[in-house]
């Protein structure tokens, strides 16, 4: 019986880029379906199968729903389990990459958030944040080629859709990132030689355009 | 039996380190607890240990730190197999995944908004925690555990933070059986078993525990 996997995304979201990345990842065919949430509108197929916190990504297999992207990511590993494991299998290692993505999940997303959508101080503050946060990650990394070693794995994918924001932060903080933490942006040029990565992740430039519009409608610069 | 070498960092009024406990107690697995003073002092091996938070509960296996409470409780379950406290069935630990997780993002935050505030704001506060009860209440049903027959990682997560009803109740002068009987008939169950029952510990306890920490906040 042929798997039935929808996706429901946004296409700017890092949170849904690291569902398409795992599915690429394990050759998963799969429906994607855009949420208009630039216009705040979510569609009744979202609200029925995320009622809890409404969001975005949201997997539907088989007609049922997985939320929470790096549960999304866990679950997809589990279940195609044949292929590209992207969880380390020993006990210790997996709870080192969770520990890490939470600490992506809890840290990095608000510090980026407030380099766009502050001006002046707050937004000084906010890129200190970032790299501080950025410079923690980069000294878990060391010198391997990815997180977890040799392979590309789920705390690579938990990190790297933040990447094609990057240009966006960096224009509205005019500063740059590679000169903070060059190793980091070394591993993420790795990782976009992957066609799983590279087409998953969205264009630099519309989010920049994305960052701008919503910039206009908040009254920052 | 060989030592498994376990060492908790630890904080008895904590419901973190109490899931923690609880999970290890589910395994049989024997630790040694070292109490944190988190007050006067944080210890060398909690702050090499858990450089990113500095906090516990800390778990250390063979020397090696383990941090965020949800993310052990993983690891004791991975490590030692018997007995289960997730299914095996993927999309049913996709399921408990996601209630641990929102416990962890709305349950003790919920309740601490209770002690934390008066008036108006309190009132808010009350019927926000409300709400969030009546969630998990609903995801019960008429289970007699959040695993379904069995005893598992949801109900540990989420039996910790019970400890702390007592005292959000007596700030909030409300009672949580009015509300969600049937969640209260699920932590009395859950209160009968022997691992439970070892770990939480006097909920007057820790209502005067916040008694003081208030008093230590300057708060009245």
């Amino acid at each position: 019986m042929a798997d039935e996997v929808v996706l429901l995304d946004y296409w700017a979201s890092m949170f849904g880029m690291r569902a398409r990345v795992a599915l690429a990842e394990k050759g998963v065919k799969y429906e994607y379906r855009e949420e208009d949430l630039r216009n705040k509108i979510k569609s009744q197929l979202l609200l029925q199968m995320n009622p809890v916190h409404k969001k975005i990504p949201v997997l539907i297999h088989n007609g049922k729903p997985v939320s929470e992207s790096l549960i999304i990511v866990q679950y997809i590993d589990e279940v195609w389990r044949d292929k590209a494991p992207l969880l380390p299998s020993e006990p210790y290692q997996k709870a080192h990459s969770r520990f890490w993505a939470d600490f992506i999940d809890k840290k990095l997303y608000d510090a980026c958030s407030k380099i766009w959508s502050t001006k002046g101080e707050e937004r000084e503050a906010a890129k200190k944040d970032f790299i501080e946060i950025l410079k923690q990650l980069e000294g878990q990394l060391g010198d391997k080629p990815y997180f977890e070693g040799e392979k590309f794995g789920f705390l690579d994918i938990a990190l790297i859709t933040f990447y094609c924001w990057f240009h966006a932060f960096e224009t509205c903080g005019n500063f740059s990132i590679e000169a903070e933490c060059p190793k980091l942006i070394a591993w993420a040029k790795r990782c976009m030689q992957r066609e799983s990565v590279s087409r998953s992740l969205a264009d630099e430039k519309k989010v920049y355009e994305l960052v701008l519009g919503v910039q206009k409608m908040l009254g920052v610069e | 039996m060989a030592t498994e070498d376990v060492v908790l960092l630890d904080c008895w009024a904590s419901p973190y380190c109490m899931r923690v406990k609880i999970a290890l107690e589910e395994k049989g697995i024997k630790y040694e607890e070292r109490a944190e003073d988190l007050f006067g002092g944080k210890s060398e091996l909690l702050l090499t240990s858990n450089p990113v938070y500095a906090k516990v509960p800390v778990l250390l296996h063979k020397g090696k730190p383990l941090c965020e409470s949800s993310i052990i409780v993983g690891y004791i379950e991975e490590t030692w197999a018997s007995p289960p406290l997730l299914p095996s069935c993927p999309y049913a630990r996709s399921q408990a995944k996601f209630w641990v997780d929102y416990v962890d993002k709305k349950l003790f935050d919920a309740g601490g908004n209770i002690w934390r505030t008066k008036g108006e704001a309190q009132e808010v506060a009350i019927k926000d925690f409300i709400e969030v009860l009546k969630q998990l209440e609903k995801v019960l049903g008429d289970k007699d555990f959040f695993g379904g027959d069995s005893f598992g990682f949801v109900d540990i997560i989420t039996i910790a933070i019970t400890s702390w009803f007592l005292a959000f109740e007596k700030f909030g002068n409300f009672k949580v059986e009015d509300h969600t009987p049937k969640l209260s008939a699920w932590i009395n169950r859950c209160m009968q078993r022997k691992t439970v029952a070892k770990v939480i510990p006097d909920p007057e306890k820790i209502y005067e525990f916040v008694i003081n920490l208030k008093k230590m906040m300057g708060m009245e």
